[in-house]
């Protein structure tokens, strides 16, 4: 942002320089540039294929927004979304990755869907135990990889993928196994819940709006909490300097576990709302989250740290999701297009955060021995941490 | 069926079952003793397996096919040194782009391919003697593919390259200490590049065997999770060539007889394993001395920047 003075100037020359704290709004045009950028190479992809991609475009959109029920689909698909993606983002400010959305999510559908199946909860207390249930299961899922990681170090990118892989067989267990229904005619698939266990729905359409409610009260909750609060303000913290942290003696083990509780139990909730919203029913893995917990991810980093343009970014990616299922009726191309999008936007988010980090900056030439003084140029790495003085309410922008 | 002949038509099936987990883990290993997580190895695997087929069915021949699927793992890994060595951007974000990336590009270039049997499907071979031993005979050297063999052989030499060798030395110092191995002259760029590469070049090998050996045809997501069993391999066999061959064959194992038990032994529990033990290995290698011997190199998925510690 400090170009301009270019002009008037006549020796001296450009430099790369690190930012310490990234423009709001640089951050955000970035991200929608690598938005932009992934959807012009999928237009590519549409015309290798034969089809205009401005048309191509205009007709997805016409076709999912055609009716209520079509942009009813886009929110539904961002629920899922913005509750795990929200809690991936509040783990990430604490430097932990969660990969294990999508185990969380099916951890807390198979909870929920263990209440709704065998436990006879009177009807007003049906929804809300489920919610409970559902949120404890998330957060059983990710409190093993929190557990590993803030007493024995271990990687949690590691742990947090194979739970994954845990829960999907774990209910292709249950579906084929104990809980496999008695009315299904041989499919595998748990009996139908009852009644009372359906989350309500907006009118014909399959959006369960308590699970939005939920989502977007844990996305504004979480950007209070960041915002306004002393964990929130530990919790910066931990992630920007955990030397600094440490100095201040910020409880690592317990915020992070703490932190991961959330994530899981956010994720767990998203669980129940596909159950108990949509399917009525534990159904297969893939059936239940069609890789909610992945593209949570691409949530989270395409949000820049932000809970509440969270709520964005799930929208968008619940635009990609709901996208699938029209281009193979409008373009008759698969939906796995939907992963070729989401693939695309998630390289070029992280390959344009070092557009973020630093700025280009003219350096006049008597001006360049002090600047020589910050020792960083293109070796970031040499240059001092940025202090610890977070006094400033630095709500966004990571 | 006696039991000594379903044991042997077990091993037997199970050391094919773990030939492309093995192939993909050797080089996930090679990629992570630079110093380079690579969590692609499952979309490397899937466009490998896809790209094989393809190149396969077009040529007539099934090695035109494995060398389509050398070419694309490699392309996808000098993608991911791109990204996590030269940008020194998020490499487990990378890695898992690269994934959902190469899931979706292989449903799309595989339209039309589903379901149609591969005409130049590569042939299993009798190994011509071997195969007359007893019990050794039909376990190991009747009905494999040549790849497997392959796995294996590659499997030692990569053993011996990097314990034996200066370039193994290189590769081992590369990942452990950069700022040391770029102090002795050596280009850490330049190896990790190169491990990278070969880490997806063997990816791309283990996606076309399935797709051209394994199983001759084209399914949509026939890798079905495979590249994070290599991953898990890769640690579960403390990063070592060597070990990764009881590994890959013991995750192998779970999921043949997850197959053979069926409506003995719950399938999926069986197939849980693999993740279930690595989690454990992982635990209890944090635990003890044992990580000192055993533990990830030390810069395993840090970008390395000059004149930072």
């Amino acid at each position: 942002m400090n170009q301009a003075n270019q002009t008037g100037q006549t020796k001296g020359r450009w430099r790369l320089e690190p930012r310490l704290t990234p423009n709001r709004w640089v951050v955000g045009l970035v991200s929608l540039g690598s938005v932009v950028a992934a959807l012009v190479v999928t237009g590519v992809i549409f015309a290798a294929y034969g089809f205009n991609p401005l048309q191509a475009y205009r007709d997805i959109l016409g076709a999912i927004f055609a009716d209520w029920r079509g942009a009813a689909e886009v929110v539904r698909r961002a629920i899922p979304l913005l509750l795990a993606g929200v809690g991936i983002l509040l783990a990430l400010k604490a430097r932990f990755w969660n990969i294990g959305a999508e185990g969380q999510i099916l951890a807390g559908a198979v909870a929920a869907s263990g209440v709704a199946l065998f436990v006879p909860v009177p009807a007003p207390l049906m929804i809300p135990t489920l919610f409970i249930v559902g949120f404890l299961g998330g957060a059983l899922w990710s409190f093993v990889p929190a557990i590993l990681k803030v007493k024995l170090g271990v990687n949690e990118i590691i742990t947090t993928l194979m739970m994954n892989y845990v829960a999907l067989y774990m209910v292709q267990w249950l579906i084929n196994g104990p809980w496999k229904g008695l009315t299904t005619r041989g499919f595998a698939r748990s009996d139908p819940f009852p009644s009372v266990a359906e989350l309500p729905t907006w009118g014909a359409t399959r959006l369960h709006w308590p699970t939005l409610v939920l989502g977007l009260l844990f996305a504004i909750g979480v950007a209070f909490l960041l915002s306004r609060t002393k964990l929130g303000f530990e919790i910066r913290m931990m992630g920007e300097s955990p030397e600094a942290a440490r100095y201040a003696g910020v409880d690592f083990f317990r915020t992070t576990l703490l932190l991961m509780l959330i994530a899981g139990g956010a994720a767990g909730l998203a669980g129940v709302g596909e159950v108990a919203g949509i399917h009525h029913r534990l159904v297969g893995p893939d059936d239940i989250s069609l890789g909610y917990g992945y593209t949570a991810i691409i949530v989270a980093l395409l949000a820049r740290g932000s809970a509440l343009a969270a709520i964005l970014t799930a929208l968008f990616l619940g635009l990609v999701f709901a996208s699938g299922d029209v281009m193979r009726v409008v373009l008759r191309l698969p939906a796995q297009m939907t992963d070729v999008i989401s693939g695309l936007v998630l390289f070029f988010v992280i390959c344009s955060e070092p557009l973020m980090r630093y700025t280009l900056r003219w350096v006049p030439k008597q001006e360049s021995g002090q600047g020589a003084n910050d020792g960083v140029n293109d070796r970031v790495g040499s240059s001092p941490p940025p202090p610890p003085t977070v006094s400033e309410p630095v709500s966004e922008g990571d | 069926m006696e039991l000594d002949s379903w044991l042997v038509s077990t091993f037997a099936r199970a050391l094919a079952y773990s030939t492309p987990l093995l192939l993909a883990a050797l080089g996930e290993i090679y990629a992570e003793r630079s110093g380079v997580v690579n969590l692609g190895v499952e979309g490397m695997m899937i466009l490998g397996a896809i790209l094989g087929f393809i190149g396969a069915q077009a040529s007539g021949s099934a090695w035109v096919g494995i060398l389509c699927a050398l070419g694309v793992g490699s392309l996808a890994g000098l993608l991911h040194a791109f990204i996590s060595v030269t940008l020194k951007a998020n490499q487990f974000v990378s890695g898992l782009a690269l994934t959902i990336f190469g899931l979706g590009l292989s449903g799309l270039l595989g339209r039309g391919w589903e379901g149609r049997p591969l005409a130049s499907a590569m042939e299993p071979v009798t190994v011509p003697l071997l195969a007359d031993i007893p019990l050794l005979g039909p376990a190991l050297f009747t009905g494999q593919h040549i790849l497997t063999y392959l796995a294996l052989v590659v499997a030692a030499l990569l053993w011996v390259v990097l314990y034996r060798t200066r370039l193994g030395l290189t590769l081992r110092s590369v990942g452990e200490s950069p700022a040391a191995a770029d102090a002795a002259g050596i280009n850490v760029t330049l190896v990790r590049y190169g491990a990278v590469i070969f880490g997806g070049a063997m990816a791309g090998i283990a996606g076309a065997y399935l797709s051209i050996a394994y199983r001759p045809s084209w399914s949509e997501g026939m890798t079905a999770g495979m590249g994070w069993i290599a991953l898990a391999i890769a640690i579960f066999a403390a990063w070592d060539p060597f070990r990764a061959i009881g590994a890959a064959f013991l995750f192998g194992a779970f999921f043949h007889l997850s197959f053979r038990l069926q409506g003995i032994f719950s399938p999926e529990l069986l197939k849980m394993m693999p993740y279930v033990f690595t989690i454990l290995a992982l635990t209890l290698t944090s635990l003890s001395r044992w990580g000192r011997k055993f533990g990830a190199p030390e810069a395993l998925g840090v970008p390395y920047r000059r004149g930072q510690r």
